[in-house]
């Protein structure tokens, strides 16, 4: 059990390297090595953690209340805005959804290849993740998105989430990979001793146990990505930004727009990171 | 039942910068008869495990060869799974897998490896389950059990595969001391009922009575071998009796 908690901490801590800031390294080399997690992805709750739920909760009822304020009590413009912006949550779901399904499968295959021990499989993931990390996610969206669209002729919905889905499944893969390698090495080789087949250690003795520590993991991805589903609006893909900004072009009210946009946002956001607090907590009763 | 035959086995670890050989194992030749129990002794480091790990192939020997009933397990063309099959091993760290119940535990294998129905193959997981005294574990979690239950459903997940030699890596070093009787006592009945077992352990008292071999290492090399009577009545190398000295 105490083991489960290492593992999905370290799991944590590797989804949200990516976003790490360390401060003056000299100070932290002096002090035991000390993570600091300065995630922009979601602070997750759970039970118990008081303080943490009580903002969590104040954060939401906030949102939920000022939106909703706005459109009661000041429904011009507000009211026309909320309703041309949520049009767009369709499309922002849909991207967000068959994305991350696109990410899990092609991180689940660039895990597999980081712990291959094939080296060419290996190299070829190691180069991808590298690629990826190293190239801003904007340009690599845009850049991607032409790309099939010149090659493949490929374009709108479809172009945008193959793009998102291998932006993000290189750190996908990440997870995946310190999924595998956090199951202990003694449950293969119990399962070789018994006979078994690599890939059959893998089916039935690796693989159900990685779900279950990078789960959490990916809920997190899932809400990094209904955020960074937002710089598909450049993409000439009505999602809730693009809506938010053809209102704009069209009014000029830019900045009580943006409000409405951050409020859907962020309400969006609060519920599934609770949804993934819950997810966690299950996974950690069912032991 | 089935005979374990170790020549000249060698097996050598490169450090991780590569700079330094270790030579874990050095030349260690012995032999399990069919149906013996032969225990290897030693100080920690002295590559007891290793040797014991190289029978069924976790560990890839350098030089040497193994024969279980006359086939050659170093031998690439050897199917290594057939071996495993009929070769149960039992950790010190129990590696039960955490996400199945007690029984599925029992069962995979047979299962999997062997194609067993599931109706069959949980009629013999429950009866080697009530061997192992655990019958109403049978839908718990391994999390849930003790250390001593832990290594006793590993033991009956070892017999499912109906092994024909059981390989016993350090069984009770993970345990606290009352639980370790307990499991001892299974292995203990393992060895009245014929079953060749080749184990590492630390536990002389088990060694003694069960034991028709002992064999002593150190420092990679097989110093002496014997019947219990003569290592531990009477000693031939300095460093067995310097070692029973200091843990006896």
């Amino acid at each position: 059990m105490k083991d489960d908690n290492r593992i999905e901490e370290e799991l944590k801590v590797e989804s949200i390297r990516r976003k790490v800031v360390s401060v003056d390294s000299a100070a932290l080399a002096a002090q035991t090595p000390k993570t600091i997690t300065m995630t922009d992805g979601p602070l997750i709750p759970k039970k118990g953690e008081k303080h943490v739920l009580s903002s969590w909760r104040l954060t939401f009822i906030g949102a939920v209340v000022l939106l909703l304020a706005l459109i009661i009590f000041k429904p011009e413009p507000y009211r026309q805005i909320f309703i041309v912006c949520i049009q767009g949550a369709p499309v922002t779901f849909e991207v967000t959804i068959c994305a991350i399904i696109g990410a899990v499968v092609i991180g689940t295959f660039t895990g597999l290849g980081s712990v291959s021990s094939h080296r060419w499989i290996n190299m070829i993931s190691g180069v991808y993740v590298e690629l990826i990390r190293g190239i801003p996610l904007l340009v690599q969206l845009i850049f991607i998105y032409y790309a099939l669209g010149r090659f493949l002729h490929m374009e709108g919905m479809m172009a945008a989430i193959i793009a998102l889905s291998i932006c993000f499944g290189a750190y996908m893969g990440e997870i995946v990979r310190a999924g595998i390698q956090a199951i202990p090495k003694g449950q293969s080789e119990a399962a070789t001793a018994l006979g078994m087949t690599r890939t059959q250690t893998f089916i039935h003795v690796i693989l159900p146990q990685t779900v279950k520590v990078v789960l959490p993991a990916i809920g997190n991805e899932f809400i990094s990505m209904l955020k960074d589903s937002s710089l598909v609006s450049q993409l000439a893909l009505a999602d809730i930004l693009r809506k938010g900004r053809e209102y704009i072009s069209r009014t000029f009210l830019s900045l009580e727009t943006m409000l409405v946009v951050a409020l859907i946002y962020l309400i969006f956001t609060l519920v599934l990171s609770r949804l993934v607090g819950m997810l966690e907590e299950r996974l950690h009763k069912n032991g | 039942m089935a005979k374990i035959e170790i020549t000249d086995l060698c097996k050598d670890f490169t450090t991780v910068q590569g700079t330094k050989t270790v030579h874990a194992v050095k030349h260690a030749s012995l032999t399990v008869d069919d149906g013996q129990v032969v225990v290897i002794i030693g100080p920690s480091g002295s590559g007891k495990s290793t040797l014991l790990r190289s029978v069924n192939k976790l560990e890839e020997p350098t030089s040497g060869s193994i024969r279980i009933d006359g086939v050659e397990v170093t031998d690439p063309k050897t199917d290594l799974r057939r071996i495993r099959e009929d070769v149960g091993m039992v950790f010190q760290s129990f590696n039960l897998f955490p996400h199945l119940s007690v029984l599925d535990n029992v069962t995979l294998a047979p299962r999997k490896v062997r194609g067993m129905g599931r109706k069959e193959a949980e009629e013999l997981g429950m009866q080697l389950l009530t061997r192992v005294g655990l019958a109403d574990k049978a839908d718990s979690r391994p999390a849930q059990l003790s250390g001593g239950q832990q290594q006793r459903v590993a033991i009956a997940r070892a017999l499912a595969m109906k092994p024909k030699a059981m390989l016993f890596d350090e069984p009770t070093s993970a345990l606290d001391p009352e639980m370790i009787k307990e499991v001892l006592d299974v292995m203990m009945m393992l060895a009245k009922e014929g079953m060749t077992m080749l184990l590492v352990t630390h536990e002389m008292g088990f060694a003694r009575a069960a034991a028709d071999k002992i064999v002593f290492m150190d420092s990679g090399e097989i110093i002496e071998t014997g019947t219990p009577e003569e290592i531990f009545g009477n000693p031939k190398s300095e460093r067995t009796r310097s070692f029973l000295n200091h843990i006896l």
